[in-house]
């Protein structure tokens, strides 16, 4: 365990207990490991040593602490966005066809992001971004994992690899669990793949918007902190079994499981998710959305050293009514995006952050003006835009190019085996290292050759 | 682990010698409550009346490992439930058989459990995980095949189809995904190649992790499937799977078809390969050293906890590594199976009847290998469709699903327990969270539940779980009623735990809801411990 990933606050609540736990496994490991003495013969050992048994090496210390990836569920037109092509005509364009130049020459982005124009020295457009897939659950997949649908296995996504290499067994000791999801998971796509539930995201629930952010699980209403402490104590008279069998492994799991609940239900976790903390006019300069209200958290949650916080930001797949959306979405993404890049940097927090934009591809370049879809557009897995500032990453830049209508990569491809890669590698963590497969199968964080991922390598022109 | 046992039967006599409780929760005329037994073990202990308790217990003295007691009734109500129908016993229920002074009043349970309905909904979803029954990624079966294939899922376990007949049936299924289910065998995998297949239909129905297996073994086993086929028609999203001898040479397949055993086959000239695979597979004298004995393992595990060999889906003959705990065991269960014609169902009635089943989950051994040779019942969390089952059941409520895939929607009917939705692409965050089996990939451990914080947060403090117990009429009907706070105790535990409670449980009850921690209001305090009933570890787990 290197120094930086130690605990900040060692007495949080959240993991103490498995941190103390997991210091005397440690110990008892190394010395009664060589000499194979009988360390299974304690239960509560033997369960904690198979929890482990193929220690995870935390990553090193990169220049990113955090990630905060802008998940744009459904898939957001690029040429809307951040690849605009004026030039290619009224049915490529729809209305949408005076982009806008950015504060960095040469750059310019769609029309309804004023906001984010003032600020594209913080951030680079990747528009090379393909995989050729047009379906949403396995287009998600392959941007998120970073794999290909081809085997058996089904690989864990960004989050989740972060969670496990600098998460609770990497040291991490926050008061809220390593990885974050604001405020709903995502359903068909399943986070964590093959490791195991414990490294699924925390889903928030509730909206951050609304006047009290019901976090599910943490704030409950209608309980006073007198009457949990009560119940608490009710459920530790009442836990018969739980109490005969204290020393059995799956009691002992479920008495770790239900302390570190408690610590975020009695602990401070409640003031972290608590927005009326912040300034109104900040509040309002990301927005008073759910989308805008998540933002400030996200920045609230990497603020406290939480390492992966995901935004799932919904709305996007826009077959129908493409542009009335378009009118409704981007201002309010602007809004939300534009303000998190400048109150992170302002908080000199950007550096260490990797702030992270794109959904599971882009939309049909050319408009489907035809009925049913009178004015949409479908979906388009070959070429797309995803944003990535901070953490490591130069702003100011563009990676890829699409062809005059957006239809095709014409420079520099980009898949999103590179893209997560390079985002690894701003966290620290080793892209070789072995992930734990329930199996034992040898499978590394990235895709070997063998696995047949196309790409243009890593993202080195801003790195 | 003996000082447990000691603390169980002081509450066991505690129990008996019924000694005064707070007031409130008090009832002093009250028929005695209690079974006469200790709360979680009987008096009984493993004797080798019945063929498996013999053999289990041969390994046990050779190992010196002392057996734990047969459970007490109370246990076994709840545990047989849940383990053969996935369904919480009712108040109504659990009293019943606690009550009643039958002497074969356990046999006659697991009979009547193996008839219900629920039986066919809790194993047509353990073979839908197992058969990677899913709609979406990775699996992409989409909406209607999931159905049709789901559909004759539960047909086959509602008929008892016998296990020989359903494995051939799947295996040599061909037509349309939407007229001829089974043919969906082929289609729910996430490669198609002749090797992929081989893996899947290894795992399925040989219980082998063929990746691991040298190469040239499982190039042998997939000549027999080099040559299904698959095309789409004019309907969306139809797909034929057939025999397509053009598919590969048949001089090839003939060549590279070796079964599993290093056997070479004898193919026939435009006769499908799968038919030769299946003869060697499912013979009709049951040699094939795979398939009887992976099934029977594998309903071993299911209701034991544990395989004979374990992970059951990792046998990995010929090689002597992970070898059965208890061969005779094992050989015994795969010869009662055949000679029932592999009726599973009668599988599962010899393993529910022994007293090896029925052994307290309370070890009283400290070898480390008591677990693995059955000395005891393992506990495990409640899967997460069984355990949402259950709060809905003890609040009268119930779940809201919807497909997230819009061709066509599928409609779910609101009083659809969740045992037996059909699609694994049809789910809900509570279900994420506590582990539901992603039906991804085939392999036992897929479902296996590990405790986390937010399945805890859940269960302690989400408005999801509260809203339940809040808006519940049925447990409001409970609170006003003019019942004895004791009469109400005794129905909580009864529909919440298939128990009584103990004095020492109605004394914290009495104490709890005469402290200043709950408005004094009967509600509150009700609420608190309904609340405290579902977190504890005893309704957690099946043990």
């Amino acid at each position: 365990m290197s120094k930086e990933n130690r605990p900040s606050n060692a007495g949080s609540l959240w993991t103490t207990p498995f941190g103390r736990r997991e210091m005397l496994r440690r110990s008892l490991i190394g010395a009664a490991g060589a000499a194979g003495v009988a360390l299974f013969g304690n239960p509560v050992l033997r369960a904690l040593a198979a929890a482990a048994a193929d220690p995870v090496k935390p990553a090193a210390q990169g220049k990113a602490k955090a990630v905060i990836q802008i998940w744009m569920w459904g898939g957001p037109c690029h040429l809307d966005t951040f690849d605009p092509k004026p030039s290619a005509g009224h049915d490529y364009t729809g209305p949408l066809d005076h982009p806008i130049a950015t504060n960095v020459p040469g750059i310019t982005i769609g029309e309804l992001l004023p906001l984010l124009a003032k600020q594209a020295d913080k951030y680079s457009v990747i528009r090379g971004m393909t995989h050729g897939n047009n379906a949403h659950e396995t287009a998600s997949y392959i941007v998120q994992t970073g794999r290909m649908p081809n085997d058996r296995l089904v690989y864990p996504g960004a989050g989740a690899v972060t969670s496990l290499f600098k998460g609770v067994d990497a040291g991490y000791r926050g008061l809220v669990p390593p990885y974050v999801v604001m405020t709903e998971l995502q359903g068909r796509f399943s986070e964590a793949g093959f490791l195991s539930n414990r490294y699924k995201p925390f889903a928030t629930g509730g909206d951050p918007a609304q006047k009290r952010f019901e976090v599910e699980g943490v704030i409950a209403s209608g309980v006073t902190d007198d009457r949990q402490h009560a119940r608490k104590d009710l459920l530790d008279k009442l836990n018969t079994l739980g109490n005969a069998a204290k020393g059995e492994p799956q009691m002992a799991a479920s008495d770790l499981a239900r302390k570190q609940a408690y610590d975020l239900i009695l602990g401070d976790a409640g003031k972290v998710f608590d927005l009326s903390q912040e300034k109104d006019d900040l509040r309002d300069r990301y927005g008073r959305t759910k989308f805008g209200q998540s933002c400030l958290m996200a920045r609230r949650l990497v603020e406290r050293g939480v390492p992966y916080v995901t935004i799932n930001y919904k709305g996007w797949d826009t077959h129908k009514q493409h542009f009335q959306a378009m009118n409704r979405l981007l201002p309010e993404l602007d809004k939300g995006f534009a303000t998190l890049l400048a109150d992170l940097a302002d908080r000199g927090l950007l550096d260490s952050t990797v702030v992270w934009c794109g959904g599971e591809f882009g939309r049909t370049p050319k408009v489907m003006w035809e009925p049913p879809w009178n004015g949409g557009r479908g979906h388009w897995g070959n070429a797309f835009s995803h944003v990535l500032a901070g953490g490591g990453f130069k702003g100011g830049r563009v990676v890829g190019e699409t062809d005059s209508h957006g239809e095709t990569v014409a420079s520099r491809p980009v898949s999103p085996a590179d893209l997560i890669a390079s985002i690894y590698t701003q966290l620290g963590i080793d892209l070789n290292a072995k992930l734990p497969h329930p199996e034992g199968l040898d499978v590394r964080v990235t895709p070997r050759p063998e696995e047949g991922v196309a790409g243009g390598g890593l993202l080195k022109e801003i790195m | 682990m003996s000082t447990v046992r000691l603390i169980l039967t002081c509450v066991g006599m505690a129990v008996l010698s019924a000694v005064a409780v707070h007031a409130a929760f008090a009832d002093p005329a009250a028929a005695p409550a209690a079974p006469p037994t200790g709360l979680y073990e009987s008096s009984d202990s493993l004797t080798g009346d019945n063929p498996i308790d013999k053999l289990v217990l041969v390994r046990l003295k050779e190992l010196d490992i002392q057996p734990a007691l047969v459970c007490s009734d109370s246990v076994f109500v709840r545990r047989v439930f849940l383990d053969v129908i996935g369904t919480l016993p009712t108040e109504q229920e659990a009293r019943a058989f606690l009550t009643s002074r039958e002497p074969n009043k356990r046999a006659a349970l697991i009979d009547k459990l193996l008839e219900r309905d629920e039986f066919t909904d809790y194993w047509a979803m353990k073979w839908s995980e197992l058969l990677r029954v899913k709609a979406e990624y990775p699996i992409n079966l989409w909406p209607n095949a999931a159905q049709a294939y789901y559909h004759w899922i539960r047909d086959s376990v509602r008929k008892n189809k016998p296990y020989d007949q359903f494995a051939r049936d799947l295996l040599l299924a061909s037509g349309s995904n939407f007229r001829a289910p089974a043919a969906n065998f082929y289609r729910a995998m996430q490669s198609k190649d002749p090797a992929s297949i081989a893996q899947t239909v290894a795992l399925t129905f040989m219980g082998c992790r063929a990746e691991k297996w040298p190469k040239d073994r499982l190039a042998g086993m997939a000549a027999f499937f080099s040559q299904v086929g698959y095309k789409p028609t004019g309907e969306w999203k139809e797909e034929i799977v057939f025999y397509d001898p053009a598919k590969c040479d048949f001089a090839k397949v003939k060549a590279a078809a070796v079964f599993p055993d290093g056997v070479p086959a004898n193919l026939v000239a435009d006769r499908d390969p799968r038919e030769a695979f299946v003869g060697w597979l499912i013979d009709a004298k049951a040699e094939n050293p795979y398939f009887a004995r992976a099934i029977a393992n594998r309903v071993w595990s299911w209701l034991v906890g544990r395989g004979i060999i374990h992970e059951p889906d990792d046998i990995r003959l010929p090689s002597p590594d992970n070898p059965p705990v208890n061969p005779q065991l094992l050989a015994y269960l795969q010869s009662e199976l055949v000679k029932s014609k592999y009726d599973l169902k009668s599988l599962f009635r010899l393993i529910l009847n022994s007293r090896t089943y029925q052994l307290s989950s309370v070890s009283r051994s400290n070898n480390p290998q008591a677990a693995a040779n059955f000395a005891f019942y393992s506990m495990r969390q409640l899967d997460a469709t069984v355990l949402i089952d259950a709060l809905c059941q003890i609040t009268g409520t119930t779940e809201k699903y919807s497909s997230a895939t819009p061709e066509p929607f599928t409609f779910i009917p609101e009083h659809l327990r969740t045992i037996a939705l059909p699609d694994g692409s049809i789910s809900s965050s509570f279900l994420e969270e506590f582990g539901r089996s992603p039906r991804d990939t085939g392999l036992e451990s897929e479902g296996a539940t590990k405790a986390t914080a937010g399945q805890r947060l859940a269960l302690l403090n989400s408005t999801h779980v509260q809203g339940k117990i809040a808006q519940s009429r049925k447990l409001g009907a409970i609170i006003k009623s003019k019942a004895s706070g004791r009469d109400v105790a005794e129905t909580l535990y009864l529909m919440i735990l298939s128990r009584f409670p103990t004095p020492e449980e109605l004394k914290t009850l009495g104490d709890y809801s005469q402290s200043g921690a709950v408005n004094q209001q009967k509600r509150e305090a009700v609420v608190d411990m309904i609340w405290a009933l579902i977190n504890s570890d005893e309704f957690l787990f099946r043990h």
